[in-house]
């Protein structure tokens, strides 16, 4: 244990519109991503306004030892004296402005000292790899490298939280492939929080470490990113998408049959070789309809990963012909979207052994 | 030069211009910051305030100049301000005039720069905001340069609309050479004197003028960036 334990972020919001109530109360870690995930209209992007000073709802922000917000101390910090980086939906660059000197806009205002300047706007620009860009006009910007430079001129004031709010929405696919690395390289890299909107379960999948799911302005579950994933809420929303996502290491590699194994539990698993070193950390996403429940290890059968475990709980999923059960095998979960059916006949309930065949475990790359 | 004009029409030219520039800077720093409250405030006077700033526009030039003169003068309130701060009486003098010209053309300055502001919406605002500029600093630094097409426009419709006014000036100004007889009053000057040459030369320098301040309007405004007129 440290002695100077961070306090967390904490976030208690209400506010009631034409048609729209905000009422929230949200702690999240920090460090790392938190994700803020629901469909649209749920209040996620009002919750990220709130914490800039954007828009006031009425309660309390805090981050860390800072109070943001306050209503009851009549606390109401402004949006310029708040020590925050915001990345918007839309780049936003300033227009009138190069590239260079759109990030260099909020260092202006700082009054740093030469040196640290030097060093903030150098480590933004090697971390969102845009050195190249510096003299371009934004004009002649792709949307992946204008998001690539709202990030990094939203990181060189040095923000105490970092806030996306859906930086991927408005790109294609193909821009959109091509900014992901970055965002996973702010993840590891990154020292301080960062609040991350979406409504998208890859980039909640790819980047959260905690999650917060909202639904017509509350919270509707929340946790670490493997909690909310067998969250009932959040699978059955997800429907076909639902599975969770597991954190770990490579173990080992096969090269005869260019497989990689990954550590779970005490089975190792095995995964699609993608070139990757042992020891490295990767992120596993294993859908609930790509696993099955046997009450034996058959090994008659071509599903190679095959997993004990115990039922934790069953629940009723979207149709009523289907349950999602998750199973606790050692220290993770696996989600299993079978049949009722399948599960009178076995004689499943809470408590009975099981194994569970995993037909394919997708690298999140 | 001299040939073709002559010291009379040279003196009206040389008002013109003055009065023009006076006219447009002025305008640029009322209209400006009204632009700016029109473009953000939801206040309910925001209506009738766009009401008064369009009147202008509408209303007969010689109607807006009868009620300036009125007001200008030893019983109007403007009159009594002015009176009462030493300055005199403003009807028949240069100052007059300008005054007159800044109302007349407040809606040609007025209407490019709040319509700059309005399509720039808040979100420039919000960046600079999370960037910790301040709200004055943000209106210099980001505000202003991204209506910069919408400032050029103000200043050359402004400007040519002064030029060619001449109904409030006629009123105001009462035609006195050297004082308040700029080129529009001239040349009618002439044409009661049936002097149709004279009027001649100056009408079509007023005709080409007119022409090379448009065109240079959409230059600027093209190279600014902005959408044309």
């Amino acid at each position: 244990m440290t002695t100077n334990v961070t306090k967390p972020i904490s976030l208690s919001l209400a506010l009631i519109r034409q048609g729209f109530t905000l009422s929230i109360n949200i702690e999240a870690p920090s460090r790392g991503v938190t994700v803020l995930f629901g469909p649209s209209g749920s209040g996620k992007t009002t919750v990220l306004r709130c914490i800039a000073g954007l828009e006031r709802a009425s309660g309390r922000v805090s981050i860390g030892d800072e109070i943001w917000q306050d209503d009851q101390r009549e606390i109401f910090v402004p949006t310029w004296e708040r020590e925050l980086g915001y990345v918007f939906q839309e780049a936003s660059l300033f227009d009138h402005l190069d590239v260079r000197n759109n990030l260099e806009y909020g260092l202006k205002r700082l009054r740093l000292q030469r040196e640290s300047a030097r060093t903030a706007l150098d480590d933004a620009i090697e971390l969102l790899g845009i050195s190249a860009l510096l003299d371009r006009s934004t004009a002649n910007l792709s949307g992946g490298e204008r998001q690539r430079v709202a990030i990094a001129r939203a990181l060189v004031t040095r923000p105490k939280i970092l806030l996306l709010d859906e930086p991927l929405a408005s790109l294609d696919i193909a821009r959109r492939k091509e900014i992901l690395p970055w965002l996973e390289r702010l993840h590891r890299e990154l020292q301080i929080p960062v609040i991350y909107v979406t409504h998208s379960l890859d980039e909640l999948t790819r980047l959260a470490d905690h999650a917060v799911m909202l639904d017509r302005g509350c919270v509707s579950a929340s946790g670490s990113l493997q909690a909310i994933c067998t969250n009932p809420a959040m699978a059955s929303a997800a429907g076909d998408e639902a599975g969770v996502v597991i954190e770990s290491r490579i173990t080992g590699v096969d090269p005869e049959f260019h497989l990689a194994e990954v550590a779970f539990g005490d089975c190792p698993l095995w995964v699609r070789d993608a070139g990757l070193t042992t020891d490295a950390t990767i992120r596993l996403r294993i859908l609930a309809r790509d696993v099955s429940l046997a009450t034996s290890a058959q090994s008659h059968s071509t599903i190679q990963n095959v997993i004990p475990g115990v039922i934790e709980s069953i629940t009723n999923d979207a149709h009523a012909s289907q349950a999602l059960v998750a199973v606790r095998c050692a220290k993770e979960v696996l989600l299993s979207r079978v049949t009722h059916r399948a599960l009178a006949t076995l004689k499943l309930g809470e408590g009975s052994p099981v194994w569970c065949q995993v037909k394919s475990a997708a690298l999140i790359d | 030069m001299s040939e073709l004009l002559n010291n009379e029409s040279g003196s009206a030219i040389w008002l013109t211009l003055q009065l023009a520039i006076v006219t447009s800077a002025v305008l640029l720093l009322v209209a400006t910051p009204l632009a700016w409250w029109l473009a953000r405030t939801t206040s309910r006077w925001r209506g009738v305030i766009i009401a008064l700033v369009t009147l202008p526009l509408v209303l007969p030039p010689t109607v807006l100049g009868f009620y300036i003169l009125i007001s200008l003068g030893p019983d109007g309130w403007i009159g009594n301000v002015t009176t009462a701060l030493g300055l005199g009486l403003l009807s028949f003098s240069f100052t007059g005039l300008v005054l007159g010209s800044v109302i007349f053309s407040l809606p040609f300055a007025v209407y490019p720069i709040l319509y700059a502001f309005e399509t720039l919406g808040s979100r420039p605002l919000e960046v600079a905001a999370t960037l910790r500029a301040k709200p004055l600093d943000a209106f210099f630094s980001v505000a202003l340069p991204l209506a910069k097409p919408g400032l050029l426009t103000a200043a050359v419709l402004t400007f040519a609309h002064t030029v060619g006014e001449f109904g409030v000036v006629l009123m105001i100004g009462g035609d006195i050479p050297g004082e308040t007889r700029v080129v529009a009053t001239q040349i009618f000057g002439h044409v009661e004197a049936m002097e149709y040459e004279a009027a001649h030369r100056l009408a079509a320098l007023m005709v080409a003028f007119s022409f090379v301040m448009l065109i240079a309007l959409t230059r600027l405004r093209r190279r600014a960036g902005g959408a044309l007129p």
